[in-house]
């Protein structure tokens, strides 16, 4: 019989306490090869990235037209201060340069005009909706990784099956299966000036086998997640292949997810964030506010695909917004709340070097409500077939509840 | 044995110890002699983990001096309390008084040209923090506010208000980072949420109805009658429309219940009874304003009910039939018995509730009486049934070890807290935060929590002052178990389980723990606080 702490909780205290606690870790395999499974690596670029600079249409005249001083320029070979052209429609933008070797390798597929059929322009109505999977519907208590989580085989599961990078389990992760959300790897430890490892195990203790409720069983959880991760040595790794993470939150966090795949301790789900994409006054074009985060980007992107080696044939990475931005720039040289955006899809099991989904145009009569890109990709479509084909949940798993495929599988993954 | 002669029983230990040496044992094997509580003290300390942010050193004496009906009808008026040292201590939070104009006044965002400034990399960090400094920006008035939150928990005599604001803010809740909410909290929680905390529900559901922080958050201040096109601004001729999200949200959470029966048609329907409750000068003074040229004018349907008042009265209607409904009854019920007695709220006990709401009228001291009193919320296997949320827990470790805490460790409390997983005003949903154990209980956030305690009870939090020799009533600290004896008696009243006070004896056994003094001939000297750290890290304590 399996089944998960969060499961059990559900059916009440007393029911609990009658049932024996699974011995969800002791299932582990001692084999590390048999315990790698497939990965998936979610990235949320919270704050509404403009997708229109991360690729930039170059082969659009309104492109040009409606962005007077923020445009980016045409691409021109071997001037590294224009954009990088991708099939000659397209480019990069200048500060993603580091990924050109990722889309002519194939690892990287870009989806151009992907978004929500939901029309909030509000970034938390539209994060939520992003994370629980169910556009308009604010009532879904989980989000759709979580979902996605709880469709794994429960047998091998490992405190570190799911986890967010953060203080603060995201709404996405949440869900039955549980989940892990952690600041930092070598932060994640009992931490005292004095006597650590006594004060450890003073607390483990105190958590000890004997009681079984929620407290307890997460106690022993916690304490078994920190032991694996110590002996695992997951902090102490160092990156690989001399990948060189930028300085900064979401390099740190894709550092230490590369950590936790890298030191086999049962990863199959993770999650990370980044911020400052709101971008409405000064966007900047090749240089400023938004071509420093994007370089940002990129250079973690880069990094955390060359830090894995051989072990990004098990991993997809996955890159996502809650919307793009105006196709016009506004009246501070910056851009508004817009509709569809881009995406990523890096791995090695990713058809890349190609776009997928059609392009809608910018021309006015082209846009959403006369000022967006429109969403030509529902998000729903993307996520779901990156996410059942890369982690092989049954197709039966409701991931996106009250939504039927709209569209023919856009063949992402090989 | 009652508190006052255990009182003396503990002054007295050291002189006995000093002239018995056969003491020691004695005390050991009679901790009950300390640590027991009468079944009065055991309801007083029941009552105080429920209606408190968790019992200080004195407090169980204090409500039996007072009696518990005495006591908590004083907590359900608290104007009568006395409260005068925590509201001194807010004096430094300057943003408390102001108001939303002075707000946006003095702590504005930095201006477009600044911004661009700094962006394109023309102005360095230190030329911006000189032209804008870091206690004008904005973040200055959340930072305020978290500090008086957790000022208040810890050090407020008005108990059961501070509860009551928390249920109440996140019942209503609104997200400090969404747009310019920021500077709207500061009165929100100052003229909407704290005056009716006790009041009546209707009238709290008007407040927050009317207030910029609620229209900001949830787009009613956008909500437009169909078809409208924008006249001036930026967006003129632009075609706006209903925004149903206030509606929606104004159903399933304030009031009815998800399901409390209502349909799309309702939501609808609401949204155009409340299009034109805007904002005036958003970015200036912020001030509720009724503008009768974006108003649906038509008639609406509201579960059943035509709603034919015409122009702001429209939306006035909906809240009063809302505040009426039978269901809003069952939910503001249901969602107290849950804060009060448990995350499974006995069906029974809902329904008095209930049942109390419709007859007084939603009268927020008329349920509370109801839920005090009820055999539901006395029952011994409700004692500790809750698991305290980190806001919660941080407070109650704080007040548990009498710590003395300023203003800046208010801000380490809160900061603690947003750790172990609840940042204060920063709930982005509008169900806010979620007060039930699974949302709370997870491996990086009990671990966070443990961690809190060894900074607490180490003394490295900044701005708390903890005292172990004074919380273990200047036990002879050569007497581990002496020590550990009092240790339990003041964090957890003497109710540790057999399996904590097993294993923080065994850890008496530790030398880490026992320290030997240097010539290894003195006094052992008891890590008091390590052994505070593992009782505020142990399952008990994270229970109320």
């Amino acid at each position: 019989m399996t089944f998960t702490r969060r499961a059990l909780l559900k059916s009440g205290a007393c029911a609990l306490a009658a049932m024996t606690m699974p011995p969800r870790f002791l299932a582990r395999v001692a084999d590390a090869a048999e315990a790698r499974g497939t990965i998936l690596v979610a990235v949320f670029q919270r704050g509404a990235v403009d997708g229109l600079s991360m690729i930039v249409p170059h082969g659009e005249a309104s492109y040009y037209a409606a962005r007077p001083s923020i445009a980016l320029p045409r691409p021109r070979r071997g001037d590294a201060t224009t954009t990088v052209d991708l099939d000659g429609f397209f480019a990069l933008h200048p500060a993603l340069a580091p990924l050109l070797p990722l889309w002519e390798s194939k690892t990287l597929a870009i989806v151009p005009a992907c978004g929500s059929p939901d029309i909030t322009r509000s970034h938390f109505d539209a994060q939520d909706y992003m994370e629980s999977g169910t556009p308009g519907v604010k009532s879904t208590p989980d989000g759709w990784l979580g979902r996605a989580a709880g469709a794994l085989p429960a047998a091998r599961a490992t405190p570190f099956r799911s986890v967010a990078l953060g203080a603060q389990l995201p709404r996405i992760l949440r869900g039955d299966a549980g989940a892990l959300a952690l600041r930092s790897l070598d932060r994640f430890e009992v931490r005292t000036t004095s006597q650590p490892a006594m004060t450890q195990r003073g607390f483990e203790s105190l958590y000890g086998e004997g009681v079984r409720d929620l407290l307890h069983g997460t106690g022993r959880e916690t304490f078994e997640a920190v032991r694996m991760l110590k002996s695992a040595g997951a902090a102490r790794l160092t990156p690989a292949n001399g990948a060189d993470y930028p300085r900064g939150r979401f390099g740190e966090s894709l550092r230490q997810i590369a950590q936790l795949i890298r030191a086999d301790v049962g990863l199959r789900i993770a999650f990370a964030d980044v911020d400052g994409w709101d971008t409405h006054v000064g966007q900047g074009a090749e240089q400023g506010q938004l071509a420093n985060r994007l370089r940002d980007f990129g250079a973690g992107l880069a990094a955390f695909i060359r830090d894995l080696g051989d072990r990004l044939a098990d991993v997809v990475l996955l890159t996502m917004s809650e919307f793009g931005r105006t196709v016009a720039e506004n009246g501070n040289r910056g851009t508004d709340h817009g509709h569809a955006t881009t995406m990523f899809v890096l791995g090695g099991s990713v058809r890349g070097g190609r776009l997928y989904g059609r392009w809608p145009g910018l021309a006015p009569e082209q846009r959403f409500e006369s000022r967006d890109l429109a969403v030509s990709t529902d998000f729903r479509d993307l996520f779901s077939e990156i996410t059942t084909r890369q982690l092989a949940v049954p197709a039966s798993t409701a991931l996106f509840p009250g939504w039927t495929p709209t569209h023919a599988p856009l063949g992402l993954l090989g | 044995m009652s508190r006052p002669a255990a009182r003396v029983a503990i002054a007295l230990l050291p002189l006995v110890l000093l002239g018995c040496a056969g003491a020691r044992e004695s005390v050991a094997a009679s901790p009950p002699a300390i640590a027991a509580l009468i079944p009065d003290d055991i309801a007083i300390l029941h009552v105080l983990q429920r209606v408190t942010y968790g019992p200080r050193p004195d407090d169980i004496a204090r409500v039996r001096a007072l009696g518990v009906s005495a006591w908590l009808e004083r907590q359900l008026d608290p104007a009568r309390i006395d409260d005068t040292t925590v509201e001194q201590s807010l004096t430094t939070l300057p943003t408390l008084a102001m108001s939303i104009a002075d707000l946006q006044r003095e702590y504005p965002r930095p201006d477009a040209e600044t911004q661009r400034k700094f962006a394109s990399g023309a102005m360095s960090p230190r030329e911006m923090r000189e032209q804008y400094p870091i206690d004008k920006r904005p973040a200055r008035i959340v930072a305020e506010l978290q500090t008086a939150r957790m000022l208040r928990a810890v050090g407020s005599e008005r108990q059961l208000q501070e509860v009551m604001v928390d249920f109440w803010f996140n019942h209503f809740n609104v997200f400090a980072n969404k747009g310019e909410v920021r500077w709207y909290l500061t009165a929100y929680e100052r003229d909407v949420i704290r005056p009716h905390a006790l009041g009546r529900f209707p009238d709290l559901l008007r407040a927050t109805a009317r207030h910029p922080a609620m229209l900001f958050y949830l787009d009613n201040w956008l909500s437009v009658r169909p078809g409208y096109t924008v006249q001036r601004g930026p967006n003129q001729g632009r075609r706006a429309g209903l925004n149903e999200n206030y509606a929606r949200e104004l159903m399933e959470l304030h009031t009815l219940g998800v399901d409390g029966g209502y349909s799309q048609s309702d939501v609808t329907e609401v949204a155009r009874a409340f299009t034109g409750w805007t904002i005036e000068r958003p970015r200036q003074d912020a001030r509720f304003l009724f503008r009768p040229g974006t108003h649906d004018f038509g008639d609406k349907r509201v579960l059943g009910r035509v709603i034919r008042a015409g122009g702001e009265r429209d939306g006035e209607e909906v809240l009063d039939l809302l505040a009426a409904h039978p269901a809003t009854a069952r939910f503001i019920a249901g969602k107290l018995v849950r804060r009060f007695v448990s995350d499974e709220a006995p069906p029974a006990l809902v329904e008095r509730v209930a049942a109390a709401y419709a007859t007084t009228g939603g009268d927020i001291r008329a349920l509370l009486r109801v839920i005090f009193a009820a055999p539901e919320f006395r029952a011994p296997d409700t004692a500790g049934a809750k698991i305290k949320k980190p806001s919660e827990f941080v407070a109650s470790a704080a007040r548990a070890m009498g710590a003395a805490v300023d203003a800046r460790g208010a801000l380490a409390l809160a900061r603690g807290a947003a750790e172990i997983g609840e940042g204060l005003y920063e709930a982005a949903p509008p169900t806010g935060h979620p007060d039930r154990a699974e949302a709370w209980v997870n491996p990086g956030a009990l671990l966070a929590r443990m961690n809190f305690a060894l900074s607490l009870a180490d003394g490295r939090l900044p701005g708390v002052r903890v005292d172990v020799g004074t919380l273990v009533g200047g036990a002879d600290r050569g007497q581990p178990n002496v020590v550990l004896d009092h240790l339990l008696a003041a964090l957890l009243h003497g109710r540790a389980s057999e399996q904590t006070r097993a294993v923080l004896t065994a850890q008496l056994g530790l030398p880490e723990i026992t320290r030997l003094t240097a010539d290894d001939r003195g006094p052992a000297n008891t890590d008091v606080a390590k052994l505070a750290a593992l009782v505020l890290g142990s399952p008990e304590f994270q229970r109320r």
